[in-house]
């Protein structure tokens, strides 16, 4: 899922201090999973900035709605009546909830209340961690399931490199080294030999480094 | 192949090589640079340029090069894949190779997160195998990385890789650096050596799989001015080994400097008696001038001419 992390709080006020109404998008999709940007989180993050503008002698009324995805446009059609009298949206969705917002209600200024992080899952009780580099050219037969793209700190495809100590990365004691957990695993399989073999150099153009990136089904297309 | 690096023809003729390594400055003199050129150019066969180390901005390797040819030192121009995609890296070396640089050096580069940029955005475009692979590929079968073919001209550098035998999975290490000869590394430098029976285990499984044979390998060694300097680098740089008796041998000594240049000395006169090894790569960090008596008092001065 994805995964995205509230701003602080006066990022989000800063972003709002001319508004005197505005209303609040929480999404049901992802960053409720990671607990960000649910329907709690929304009505917490209201709450808090109201009591905020309150102290500051600068009352904020706000209205809350927590859609079931932000990222299909039949899901926010029905914010129609809410946007109509509001200043601003404030959206706790992911980058792309934010911009679908900005994007049908194009009259309406929409700030972002998260920062989207990355594609990831939970390891431990509200913990969470990268998983996915979206490179768009998954090499993950080739490295018994542990992506070095995203997971090396240099997304080396012939590592591990010499920063490589005690099953850690150079940049930090707390981070694994991706390439000694790729080498144990492929030890225990017996796949050893797999690593012997010289990975050639990436296709980028697969990613984001393409340009912005379509996913068409003409199955599923209609009309 | 044959290349026109005066150091490749040392090594390929048998003779024992001595390597330094020139870190450039963090300013825009070249002043340094040719100082410790013409102070070394006599002592060494050719000397790293190193490529902002640990992420510190720092004159480029290639412009120092040049310099340092001027002064009639060959250099080794390292290239990182942390800093260039492969369109900058392609057209850097094609320039350095018009400038006289005749050996590359290809490495990774440490994380940005050590230097004084550690908000940069990082490349690793293409890692070091691919480097090493692809610019042999150039050189040899005349084509861009692309497999675009080049019609004249193309770089036929002599081709380096550095080999950490002090990293994890130490078992891997080996394979790894055949991997890199596999791709088609010519010289080989290693990480700064100081637990010495490690690396004799690491040079014993070279010998059994053959690679000495295959590739020059070069065995990095650094003085160390004091007690501090060694504890430094045994608790706080990843993938260096420091035994404490090395620390406790400087903490001891009543001059640290001199008793740092003594270790440096004896480990040299080992490592020329491990078979396999063909050479020495000094790497005096910020003390470059005690490289001659090193050479000297080590036994290989004068350093044997080449045509």
């Amino acid at each position: 899922m994805i995964i995205a992390q509230q701003k602080p709080i006066k990022d989000i006020a800063a972003m709002i201090a001319d508004c005197k109404k505005v209303l609040l998008v929480g999404c049901a999709g992802c960053v409720t999973v990671c607990l960000s940007g649910g329907e709690k989180e929304t009505e917490v993050l209201a709450s808090s900035l109201r009591i905020m503008r309150r102290l500051q002698g600068n009352p904020l009324e706000t209205v809350t709605y927590t859609a079931t995805r932000q990222c299909d446009p039949e899901y926010i059609e029905t914010l129609e009546n809410l946007v109509k009298d509001v200043d601003a949206v404030v959206s706790l969705a992911c980058g792309v909830g934010v911009q679908y917002l900005a994007e049908r209600f194009h009259d309406k200024w929409v700030v972002p209340a998260q920062n989207t992080m990355f594609v990831g899952g939970s390891t431990a009780h509200g913990v969470w961690e990268e998983r996915c580099g979206l490179c768009g050219d998954c090499i993950l037969h080739r490295t018994g399931g542990i992506c070095p793209i995203i997971r090396c700190s240099k997304s080396i495809l012939n590592g591990p490199c010499g920063g490589s100590q005690y099953g850690k990365c150079e940049i930090s004691k707390d981070v694994d080294c991706a390439w000694q957990l790729i080498y144990d695993r492929m030890k225990a399989l017996g796949k050893l030999d797999k690593l012997l073999e010289i990975q050639p150099p990436k296709d980028w153009s697969k990613s984001r480094d393409g340009g912005p990136r379509k996913a068409i089904r003409e199955d599923v297309m209609i009309g | 192949m044959k290349t026109e690096s005066k150091l490749q023809k040392l090594l390929d003729s048998g003779h024992f090589a001595v390597t330094a390594e020139i870190g450039p400055p963090k300013h825009a003199s070249a002043h340094g640079i040719r100082h410790h050129a013409h102070m070394l150019k006599d002592y060494v066969d050719a000397t790293n340029i190193t490529d902002c180390q640990t992420a510190i901005v720092r004159l480029s390797s290639i412009a120092s090069a040049v310099h340092i040819l001027d002064c009639g030192l060959e250099p080794i121009v390292q290239m990182t894949c942390r800093d260039r995609n492969r369109i900058a890296i392609q057209s850097d070396l094609l320039g350095a190779y018009s400038l006289g640089v005749r050996n590359l050096l290809c490495l990774s580069g440490d994380h940005q997160k050590f230097g004084n940029e550690p908000s940069a955005k990082n490349v690793y475009d293409v890692d070091s195998i691919q480097l090493i692979y692809l610019m042999r590929r150039m050189r040899d079968e005349k084509m861009f990385f692309s497999g675009e073919p080049i019609k004249e001209h193309e770089p036929r550098f002599f081709i380096g890789a550095v080999a950490n035998p002090f990293a994890d999975p130490f078992e891997f290490r080996v394979a790894r650096l055949e991997k890199k000869v596999e791709a088609g590394a010519e010289f080989i430098q290693t990480q700064c050596i100081f637990d010495m029976e490690r690396f004799e285990r690491f040079m014993e499984m070279v010998r059994e799989r053959g690679i000495h044979e295959r590739v020059h390998i070069l065995a990095g060694v650094t003085p160390l001015k004091s007690w501090r300097a060694a504890k430094y680098l045994q608790t706080s740089v990843s993938g260096m080994i420091v035994p404490d008796d090395i620390v406790e041998r400087l903490k001891k000594a009543e001059d640290p400097k001199r008793e740092g240049i003594e270790i440096c000395i004896e480990q040299i006169k080992h490592i020329r008696n491990i078979p396999g090894v063909h050479g020495v790569h000094i790497m005096a960090i910020a003390w470059e001038e005690v490289v001659p008596e090193i050479v000297e008092r080590s036994g290989l001065f004068p350093r044997p001419k080449v045509e």
